[in-house]
């Protein structure tokens, strides 16, 4: 009974207080969670906060379980947790009540079921699958507030695989009469697209529906979507542009309802939307541009309040000017508006107008020489956030003659600086800007070296490395190189005589790594001095394995010389019971090369040189050890997880032991001169790769070209099979300062030689800072639109991998010729030259190939296109010499290669160069007003059995031509660059890059070239990985070579590579299908169009699939049809098909649920093409 | 013997690498591996370099002179404890600052854009590419909503009806972007959620509460 009437008690305040009016703020003082709130107030420490909290949580755990409570109650309750967790407190059980909640209850309730629901939960929390039925029954509520809460929750959160459960329900409410309903659902689907964009392609006719949307309202949250899309594909909606164009010139001529206007300022948010998608559209365009000048001025114009909203406009208009093709008068008064930014005294104003600048100089840098005074201003401004972005924009104005003011400012900044984000940037700032104009050797060795002592180890692992490899590889000029190598010694010995305690790990390992190589310079230095600080370094405290582990290497290069025996055998015995294996191993190492220096002139030559070595990693010179070892009984080697397995089953933890030699084996030995940065390439890979096969001389590794140099007479037979696994890395990259004159040697690390202006006398003072700091742009002229001249060539250019494995590669090539006659018989097999016609042509003995010529259309891209077929009686006397395109497909879909592997052209990246049919219907190419040559191009031999697509040609110049082959091994795409020179004179230095940052990239072989001889082709091999699936991957890249000494070209290519490219066929029975697919539980549904104009839609549906993607079709039973494939060797994929009237219903599930998005994305491309 | 290391050898290496890391590997340890590598990723999500698909608005917090918490929205899935690390860095730093200094900060590799109204903090975290002014008016734009909505909107508004100060905010913001500029569509939208609570709520509710239901 006294619950009934505490109830009554409860429930009167809530009586009373009813207000009519709805929107008035309603103290709730007498209601449980004001009582909460004052009494928290109330407290006096953090303590008693935590302590009355938990009463608190415990009373509501109490309450909310009890099945008495009603709904209203526990709507109060929620609340109240909610509060609860907004002071940081855990309260997850209610996490599932608020669920329910929003289930079970009215619509006040559910209302803050669901407000509980988005703050307790995130999209990646498990309980969220609950609500997905609550939401789908809300959807379809015939009550608009019900319909909105579930709404704005699917656009807050919504699990990406229950997406397609409600989709067609959000997407039905694009049509609902209210626009807030229909503005909602827009703004649900824009969250699918950027989740899964690939389930919401089909949609997008009914966005552009949106966007005629008699609402503002609408049109407004549809322009994020189109934001969205057109910056993905700006080709693509350059038709929009007009409309885009129109609305906003209605918006800023003010035809909205007032209602839209901020500050009388109309619809702000909608105008900078609109400005931002214009920029995006007339980038690179000049026809599309000039569609929007007009409306660009008018914003421009009416924008004139002076009120931050319409600086947020002009900011954006700015932006947009300079983003869209030029055109004089805008720039003019986009650059005046500018000025407008920078000199107000607000200070928000002032950082995006610096902001602004920044943006715009990389256009045109004189617009820096007009506002010098106030960036010299900003400089010395007392808040930080206004310096830094000072800081940004004169790292974009920096050229050879104002890089060590602007140097210096940005070191001065970073001493004051505390925040790791910005140190790890402007370090990396500085170090680029060092490589790139440093004046001399002395400031640049000084400049490094307060970049590592600041920098620490938090810097960009590239920053040493790229360091090292600069002194390592240095110049052509070599009286430069010793001398910038002498300060380095100087500058270090210097450090090292100081305290160097507080020093990062890097920068000792940078500095020991400089002295063990090169102290021997120094002619008049004593190497006793040098290997005595360096043994000071390594007893010092403080100072981490890793780092021990270069200074031994820097004192066993040093040890040489009969003064230095005893300090080695010293230091040898001292370290070979640290407890360190990698020490101890190299103070083994030694003392064996101290005790025989012929051995160490041989493994440590001197002057290192700069050619390459080449490492028979598969370690075949101890072949006769272990067949030795074996013969005398010992036991055969097992890689370390196999014996972990061993370990296991004897259930004896050996975990010590297993771990120590992955951690010996990732670390360096001491012969190797590497780098600090590129331990972890080579870590644990030589000890798992390493099966007892290897050992005798099998090698499944792609290392064919590798020259067995580290043979009988190296030093590493003397030690043990099982340590002697040798990861070798090192500074790799070829470096050259072309004039550099020599300087005096000064022995000081400080840095700041630099004659600093001292700001303290003012305007003189400002002056002649502005005159060092602006120096070298204003001799440019004044409308360079392509960017500020970097003409002063860097002085430490880094000519990229291809120059130094130029002749590696080339030396390899000869070993391989002799080794393994097959492989050498794709040179001469590329070479073949066509002049201009095609002939039939030389049959090879394995395969018949075909080949056709194709010319395209008027901008004289041309498409040369091959294919091979199995031999089987086909081909090789067919009398056409054009197929056209579509007889390619169909025949090409019936070839199907033994291992369930189709030769596909799925032709993506040759789109632009697909040939129309009236052109390949002529008998011959009109080939003769193009290039006078044509060569066939063509696989290496070994390539052709394997599954490959057309080759495309990529791009050319006058000189060379490059052409990509996507050959689709089963481990691996590979993709094949054919280089072929069509003129009569050589290429020099031919280097291939490729980059795509979703996928791991590998060059296999031949992407330096040497010489490429007129009339000659070439192949370079890169392997592709594709991680985790992106339905489209971009790769881009670029050919550089000399056509003579000096003269570099660089010629850029891209592609497009799809899903499918990676994809392969996944053999299993149906049983094996079966409890794969019970194991994952993430499906995606699909309906599918079918092929209906075949006897048997299904299996010609599956057939077209399999043709097109590399599945494998497991099992077909009556209606259903079960098909495979997995992700290179990786993930694999299911699909389950079944006929449904005249579509087909497909499930897909996988371990990657993005993955059964990529397949279905691409299935379903496939059958809409056909 | 020569200098050991070249590029060649560190493609070869790294084939070899991804050789054995290849034929290794079976499926239950990829996707293992794949798991863990999720993992990372969004640890890594505010360590800089990863990007969620968010592109505008990333959290919004309010927050009392003391430095206590008054309202937290987050457009982006974190976990708790990175919420409460990050909210705690964020508060320390808008907290530092100066009256007269610049509206915005860098954050690791956000701009967080705060305004003071009163003893409140209202502050937001963008992307560094964003317009800092719009987003100042945003908050302001909020500002004003509330203050209509509450007439003439005080700090003890907000922590009573810190529910209300939440529907408000969904109405305005929705998912990181702003979703309806006009500040008469958004109360009414508001209000009309209101005026069907009360509807709701005023016949049934003494009867029900007492049980009689």
């Amino acid at each position: 009974m006294s619950d009934v009437v505490e109830k009554t008690l409860t429930a009167l305040p809530a009586l009373l207080a009813l207000d009519s009016q709805p929107g008035a703020a309603k103290l709730s003082s007498t209601s449980k969670l004001g009582h909460l709130i004052r009494s928290i107030t109330e407290l006096s420490s953090k303590h008693e906060e935590e302590k009355l909290i938990s009463k608190e949580l415990a009373a509501i755990k109490d309450q909310i379980s009890s099945p008495n409570t009603t709904m209203r109650q526990m709507r109060e309750l929620m609340v109240r947790a909610m509060y609860c967790e907004m002071l940081g407190y855990e309260a997850d059980f209610v996490y599932i009540h608020a669920i329910k909640l929003a289930q079970q209850g009215t619509v006040l309730e559910k209302r803050v079921g669901y407000l509980a629901v988005s703050l307790f939960l995130n999209e990646s929390h498990e309980l969220l699958l609950l609500l997905v039925n609550t939401v789908l029954k809300d959807l379809q509520s015939t009550n608009l507030i019900e319909v909105c809460m579930a709404l704005t929750v699917v656009s807050q959160m919504f699990p990406k695989d229950m997406i397609p459960a409600i989709l067609p329900l959000v997407e039905e409410k694009l049509s609902h009469p209210k626009e807030i309903i229909r503005r909602k659902a827009v703004l649900a689907l824009y969250k699918f697209y950027l989740i899964a964009p690939n389930q919401v392609q089909h949609i997008h006719g009914k966005f552009r529906k949106a966007l005629c949307d008699k609402d503002p309202g609408v049109m407004t949250s549809s322009l994020l979507i189109y934001q969205q899309l057109i910056k993905e594909s700006p080709a693509s909606y350059k038709d929009l542009t007009g409309s885009f164009v129109t609305i906003l010139r209605q918006v800023v001529g003010g035809k909205l309802p007032l209602d839209f206007n901020f500050h009388s300022v109309p619809a702000p948010w909608l105008q900078i939307q609109l400005l931002r998608i214009l920029s995006l559209l007339g980038r690179e365009d000049q026809s599309t541009s000039e569609l929007m000048y007009e409306v660009l001025d008018e914003s421009l114009r009416r924008a004139e309040m002076n009120h931050n909203i319409t600086y947020a406009i002009l900011y954006e208009c700015v932006k947009a000017i300079y983003t869209i093709h030029p055109k004089a008068d805008l720039l003019e008064k986009a650059a005046r508006c500018i000025g407008n930014f920078v000199l107000s005294p607000k200070i928000n104003l002032k950082y995006l107008g610096l902001k602004a600048l920044t943006y715009v100089v990389q256009h045109d840098a004189n617009l820096a020489l007009q506002h010098q005074m106030t960036i010299i201003e900003c400089l010395d401004h007392s808040d930080l956030i206004i310096k830094r972005e000072t800081l940004e924009l004169l790292f974009r104005i920096t050229n050879a003659q104002n890089v060590t003011v602007i140097v210096d400012k940005m070191l001065g900044f970073l001493k004051l600086c505390n925040d790791d984000y910005t140190i790890i940037d402007l370090v990396g700032k500085v170090a680029d800007l060092a490589e790139k104009y440093a004046p001399d050797n002395e400031w640049f060795i000084q400049t490094m070296n307060v970049v590592f002592s600041l920098g620490g180890d938090l810097m960009q692992p590239d920053i040493p490395n790229n360091f090292l490899r600069l002194l390592a590889e240095g110049s052509d000029n070599e009286e430069d190189d010793k001398h910038l190598k002498l300060y380095a010694v100087d500058s270090y010995l210097t450090v090292l005589k100081g305290d160097c305690s507080r020093l990062p790990q890097r920068f000792l390992q940078v500095v020991s790594w400089v002295l063990g190589e090169y102290s021997c310079l120094k002619e008049d230095e004593d190497q006793r001095e040098v290997i005595s600080l360096l043994n000071k370094l390594l007893e010092q405290r403080g100072v981490s394995s890793e780092t021990r582990s270069w200074v031994l290497s820097a004192l066993t290069k040093l040890c040489v010389g009969p003064g230095c025996a005893d300090l080695a055998l010293e230091l040898a015995d001292s370290l070979s019971s640290s407890l360190d294996t990698v020490l101890r191993q190299q103070a083994h190492e030694l003392r064996l090369l101290s005790q025989d220096s012929q051995l160490h002139a041989r493994v440590l030559p001197r002057p290192a040189p700069l050619d390459n070595l080449e490492v028979d990693s598969s370690l075949s010179f101890l072949d006769g050890f272990v067949s030795d070892a074996l013969a005398a009984g010992a036991a055969p080697y097992k890689p370390p997880h196999q014996r972990h397995e061993e370990n296991q089953q004897r259930a004896l933890s050996l975990e010590p032991y297993g771990l120590s030699l992955p951690v010996s084996l990732s670390s360096c030995t001491l012969t190797d001169r590497q780098s600090p940065t590129l331990f972890s390439v080579s870590s644990g890979l030589s000890g798992n790769s390493t099966e007892p096969t290897h050992r005798t001389g099998a090698n499944t590794l792609m290392l064919e070209g590798v020259k067995r140099v580290w043979g009988k007479e190296g030093y590493l037979p003397q030690k043990e099979p099982s340590g002697t696994q040798v990861s070798v890395e090192e500074p790799s990259d070829v470096v050259q300062s072309p004039h550099q004159q020599g300087t005096a040697e000064t022995l000081t690390t400080q840095p700041e030689t630099e004659p600093e202006p001292e700001p303290a006398q003012l305007d003189q003072e400002k002056q002649q800072l502005a005159s060092s700091l602006f120096v070298g742009l204003g001799s440019q002229n004044s409308m360079s639109l392509l960017g500020k001249t970097e003409a002063a060539a860097p002085r430490f250019r880094r000519k990229g991998r291809h120059h130094e494995s130029a002749s590696s590669s080339s030396s390899s090539g000869a070993s391989e010729m002799s080794s393994n006659s097959s492989h050498s018989s794709h040179h001469t097999a590329d070479s073949f030259l066509y002049g201009g016609l095609l002939e039939e042509e030389p049959a090879t003995p394995i395969q018949s190939l075909y080949h056709t010529l194709k010319s395209t259309t008027a901008n004289g891209s041309l498409d040369s296109r091959q294919h091979s077929r199995p031999a089987s009686g086909m081909g090789e006397n067919e009398g056409r010499d054009i197929v056209s395109v579509k007889e390619d497909k169909q025949s090409n879909s019936s070839q199907i290669l033994g291992s369930d592997m189709v030769i596909v052209r799925p032709s993506k990246m040759a789109e632009e160069a697909v040939v129309p049919p009236q052109n390949s219907s002529r008998p011959l190419p009109s080939t003769s007003s193009h290039s006078s040559d044509y060569m066939i191009l063509q696989l290496p031999s070994e390539l052709q059995g394997l599954p490959h697509s057309d080759i495309v040609k990529m791009t050319s110049d006058s000189h060379l031509s490059v052409s990509c082959c996507r050959v689709f091994r089963e481990d691996a795409l590979l993709l094949v660059f054919l280089l072929s020179n069509p003129t009569e004179t050589a290429l020099r230095d031919i280097a291939v890059e490729l980059s795509c940052k979703e996928l791991e990239t590998a060059s296999l072989k031949g992407n330096v070239i040497e010489c490429l001889d007129g009339r000659n082709s070439s192949v370079c091999r890169y392997t592709l990985l594709m991680q985790r699936p992106h339905t489209q991957v971009v790769f881009t890249g670029f050919v550089t070579y000399q056509t003579q000494p000096g003269h570099t070209h660089t010629l850029p290519f891209s592609g497009n590579l799809s899903t499918a490219d990676f994809i392969r066929p996944l053999v299993l029975s149906t049983e094996e299908y079966g409890k794969l697919w019970l194991s994952f539980s993430n499906d995606v549904k699909k309906n599918l169009p079918l092929l209906t104009n075949t006897g048997d839609s299904l299996l010609a549906t599956l057939n077209a699939l399999k043709d097109s993607l590399q599945l494998h079709i497991v099992d077909i039973i009556g209606s259903e049809g079960i098909v495979a494939c997995r992700l290179l060797s990786g993930a694999p994929c299911l699909m389950h098909c079944r006929v449904n009237d005249a579509s087909l219903a497909v499930w897909m599930r996988s371990p990657l649920s993005s993955l059964s998005d990529c397949v279905l994305y691409h299935c379903q491309r496939v059958l809409e093409e056909l | 013997m020569e200098w050991v290391g070249s590029p060649k050898i560190n493609q070869l290496w790294w084939d070899s690498s991804l050789w054995g890391r290849e034929l290794k590997l079976n499926t239950c340890e990829r996707s293992h591996l794949y798991c863990a590598r999720v993992k990372i990723s969004l640890t890594a999500v505010y360590s800089g370099t990863v990007r969620t698909y968010q592109d505008n608005m990333q959290f919004m917090l309010l927050f009392s002179r003391q430095g206590k918490l008054r309202l937290q929205k987050w457009y982006v899935a974190l976990s708790d404890t990175q919420k409460k690390k990050i909210s705690r860095e964020v508060i320390q730093m808008v907290l530092a600052r100066k009256p007269k200094m610049c509206s915005f900060l860098e954050w690791r590799d956000l701009k967080i854009v705060y305004k003071r109204y009163a003893s409140l903090y209202f502050c937001c975290a963008v992307e560094d590419q964003e317009n800092e002014l719009i987003t100042l008016e945003i908050i302001h734009r909020y500002v004003e909503l509330l203050d209509k909505y509450f007439g003439s909107v005080c700090e003890l508004d907000i922590i009573f009806n810190f529910e209300k100060a939440y529907y408000i905010l969904d109405e305005f913001i929705l998912g990181g972007e702003a979703q309806e500029t006009s500040k008469k569509i958004v109360l009414k939208a508001i209000e009309q959620a209101d005026m069907l609570q009360e509807e709701a709520e005023a016949p049934r509710s003494v009867l029900e509460e007492i049980g009689l239901t």
